[in-house]
């Protein structure tokens, strides 16, 4: 995922969602989770509650966890400095990290790539925010409302190539798009983690191939 | 204010996520049922935030020239076009439709 134009679209929705310029980069700076942000601001912009955005936040960002379990032998040091590490605990530290072999070039590889990438989003969200909040009648007129499901689109794509993945993908998007005349904002997007059960079957496939 | 007690928390709740591991679990691995959890809810999730944020607006149901620029999203993905050009495409698409209806 290239950070810097997901960095920027990311401002573009904060700011599109009614956030100002310096809650779009608090969100970077202090959540530091490119689709947890993004889906969190959405939700928020569809008028959903604050318990909503959270939790689909949240949900997303479960994978920190594991990337957490894949990343702790090699972040070993004080627990301070593991603190601090933890932060930029994200899909490129963590597959950067994972590359290497030993210990320490693991987290070399982890805290290069982590900070590279923390500079990168927080710069460019402040550029993204900043740019849509100066000018915000251009949003329909250029299109810019479509950046955001084009972005989450984005963001899927990948995961689509597994067959697992692809039904949670249909099941959820499903559950969300019927859920969007009956429920308040936000609960389509948190009632599709329910699609998670329309995957179920693929570590029994792998087990038999 | 609700953005900013979403910032608190989701920023809490992130955090929390992250630093699990390397601050209390170190090496322990995670239950089967967590671990597959995690890795499909962003597969559920990120359809429905794709989905929903085409056809709604304010959180009512609205469909308009965004879902030519889904579509076209979806094109350029097909044909492997990097993400700020798929990003581009999906804007480009969506004002032109609404430049000529």
């Amino acid at each position: 995922m290239a950070v810097a134009p997901f960095g920027v679209a990311f401002g573009i929705a904060a700011a599109d969602a009614g956030l100002t310029t310096w809650q779009a980069s608090a969100f970077s700076l202090f959540v530091f989770a490119g689709s947890a942000q993004f889906a969190a601001v959405e939700v928020l912009g569809g008028g959903g509650s604050a318990v909503a955005a959270i939790a689909a936040g949240l949900l997303l960002n479960l994978r920190s966890l594991a990337f957490g379990v894949a990343m702790s032998t090699a972040l070993a040091g004080p627990w301070w400095k593991r603190a601090a590490w933890s932060q930029l605990m994200i899909d490129e530290s963590t597959a950067v990290g994972s590359a290497q072999t030993e210990h320490r070039w693991r987290r070399y590889g982890y805290l290069c790539a982590g900070l590279s990438i923390f500079a990168t989003w927080n710069l460019t969200t402040f550029v993204g925010a900043a740019a849509l909040s100066s000018s915000a009648d251009v949003v329909t007129t250029w299109g810019i409302d479509a950046t955001i499901p084009a972005a989450f689109l984005a963001l899927l794509w990948p995961r689509l190539a597994d067959g697992g993945q692809r039904r949670c993908a249909i099941a959820g998007g499903l559950v969300a798009l019927t859920l969007i005349p009956i429920t308040p904002p936000g609960v389509p997007i948190l009632a599709a983690a329910l699609g998670v059960l329309a995957g179920g079957q693929r570590r029994r496939e792998r087990a038999s191939t | 204010m609700t953005a900013t007690l979403v910032l608190i928390g989701l920023g809490a709740g992130t955090y929390g996520l992250k630093a699990a591991a390397p601050l209390l679990l170190s090496g322990r691995a995670l239950p089967p049922v967590v671990a597959r959890l995690a890795d499909l809810l962003p597969a559920a999730l990120l359809a429905a935030l794709a989905l929903v944020s085409t056809v709604t607006r304010d959180g009512a149901a609205l469909i308009d020239a965004r879902l030519v620029g889904l579509a076209a999203a979806a094109v350029a993905l097909v044909a492997r076009a990097p993400f700020i050009v798929v990003v581009i495409v999906a804007a480009a698409a969506t004002a032109l439709t609404r430049a000529v209806t």
